[in-house]
């Protein structure tokens, strides 16, 4: 299997002597689903920005398929959701306006979207279960609808590599489940890589392939069913059956 | 009233100033930047007292210092020199020191000044109201050209920088509109109030549209009426245009806040 992503011995400080992340390997093959988790301030953030080419690792390599991540050619081929993502502005932005700014890479930056754009961003938008409020304001919709939306705005630049940093901050339960399960469904259907990082994973426990945990080095990598019985999230109880 | 020359030229440099101002304006709310109309307008005030001191158009220096004030906040910001409203403080205040040390070197600190900081709209020309009309076109043809891209990356900069849209050029190209429309402004508005007539408009407009897009075009619509309604209003009170307009929007911005508060009971 290729690789989409691959750290090798990856070490990260933004201060000299001071080390959020230290030598970290890590690989995820093309279409795989991978949870990356770990505690509040155990480097998970960076470990994106590291795999997204937003910063360089001190030391080490990082490569997204194939290519050094901070000089990547193909760009357009990256979805992501970022922590918290929310609207910029004020203005109410409908939800097909934010997926349609999913389509900027990929459908240029001068002039309208074209037809075969608008029909990439209207079947975004279906997928994710929101053809019914396409027009609606986003912040009328509930936690969970928005973080959909912005999934929505990845799913509709035809990404390779979706990732998500902690795309369930923030709502309910029942929408991380729900949330978990899209994205197992798109897993599935269009056979994206999916890296999905947060400080808990017990809504996507059931359908990831591999489970990563993270604190500053990586402590267990491998199948979810392989990590000790404490380590698994009470909330979501369903995911051990 | 336009029966009057002088009426005829302020009406048509206002519209194009009322629609140019927000629809610039929108994008710098969207990005919370909007303040720094006021920042690119106090370092267009160190040109126009450049352009005193050396004998040349101010007009024409301003917008050169508010060109390069607009980019230098965003290189500022970009390379982490200084955080955004750092970068906006340091571009501010020495473009106000410097202003006020070349316009005293030119010995010109006296009411002649006023016509930049407050705006002279009924003693513009025929060739201004050119220039203006010229600009602001110009200014209009880019921002629809660029709707798209400005608005993805108000919406979501990280998500567009990631997926390689050039953002450091985006921002840049959003900086020298914000500067043109600076210089353009000073004539209508006046350096200190033409912030104003970016911001107002979009906030009124905010409260009543449904999309960004209406969003965006009720800004211009709310802008450009202000701009109307702030000239018939200062001919028949005998009172400064700049500040009669700014107080239409702002007037404007109270009704559509009333509007919402009431429509949502």
């Amino acid at each position: 299997m290729s690789l989409a992503v691959e750290l090798e011995s990856v070490s990260f400080g933004y201060r000299a002597g001071q080390r959020v992340l230290d030598e970290v390997d890590l690989g995820i093959g093309e279409g795989e689903f991978v949870a990356v988790a770990g505690p509040n301030g155990g480097g998970k953030t960076t470990l994106v920005r590291i795999v997204l080419g937003l910063e360089r690792p001190v030391q080490g390599t990082a490569l997204l398929f194939g290519e050094p991540a901070h000089r990547f050619s193909r760009r357009r081929v990256l979805g992501y959701l970022a922590q918290r993502s929310e609207l910029g502005g004020d203005a109410p932005a409908t939800v097909r306006e934010v997926v349609s700014a999913g389509r900027l890479a990929a459908g240029g930056l001068l002039g309208p979207l074209r037809r075969r754009d608008r029909e990439l961003v209207a079947e975004a938008i279906a997928r994710v279960g929101l053809r019914d409020v396409a027009d609606v304001p986003l912040r009328t919709l509930s936690g969970g609808q928005q973080q959909r939306a912005f999934i929505a705005k990845a799913l509709a630049g035809e990404p390779a590599l979706l990732v998500l940093d902690e795309p369930t901050t923030g709502v309910d339960a029942e929408s991380q489940e729900s949330l978990a399960a899209l994205l197992d469904t798109l897993h599935t259907d269009l056979g994206v890589t999916i890296l999905y990082v947060s400080h808990e994973f017990g809504a996507v426990e059931r359908f990831v392939q591999r489970l990563v945990l993270v604190r500053r080095t990586v402590v267990f990598d491998g199948p979810p069913g392989d990590l000790p019985g404490l380590w698994h999230d009470p909330s979501h109880t369903h995911a051990r059956h | 009233m336009l029966d009057t020359e002088f009426m005829r030229l302020a009406f048509g440099a206002g519209a194009v100033v009322g629609v140019l101002a927000p629809a610039v304006g929108f994008f710098l709310v969207q990005r919370r930047q909007s303040l720094i109309g006021d920042g690119i307008g106090h370092v267009a005030f160190a040109g126009v007292a450049a352009g005193i001191l050396l004998d040349v158009s101010p007009v024409l220096t301003a917008l050169v210092a508010a060109i390069a004030g607009g980019v230098a906040i965003e290189l500022l910001r970009s390379r982490g020199v200084a955080a955004g409203d750092q970068a906006l403080a340091l571009v501010f205040y020495t473009g106000i020191a410097l202003g006020v040390v070349l316009v005293s070197a030119a010995g010109a600190l006296d009411v002649g000044l006023f016509q930049y900081l407050f705006g002279s709209i009924l003693t513009i020309t025929r060739t201004d109201v050119a220039v203006i009309a010229t600009l602001g076109a110009v200014g209009l043809g880019v921002i629809a050209l660029l709707y798209r891209t400005l608005a993805g990356v108000a919406i979501d900069e990280e998500g567009a920088q990631v997926a390689g849209v050039p953002i450091g050029a985006v921002n840049v190209a959003l900086g020298a509109l914000a500067a043109v429309t600076v210089a353009l402004s000073m004539r209508v508005v006046g350096i200190l109030l033409v912030a104003a007539l970016m911001v107002l408009p979009v906030s009124a407009a905010t409260r009543l549209a449904w999309s960004m897009r209406s969003t965006f075009f009720l800004s211009m619509a709310i802008g450009l009426a202000s701009a109307l309604a702030g000239l018939t209003i200062s001919y028949y009170a005998d009172a400064p245009p700049g500040g009669t307009i700014v107080l239409v929007a702002a007037g404007a911005f109270g009704l559509a806040a009333l509007g919402r508060a009431f429509a949502g009971r």
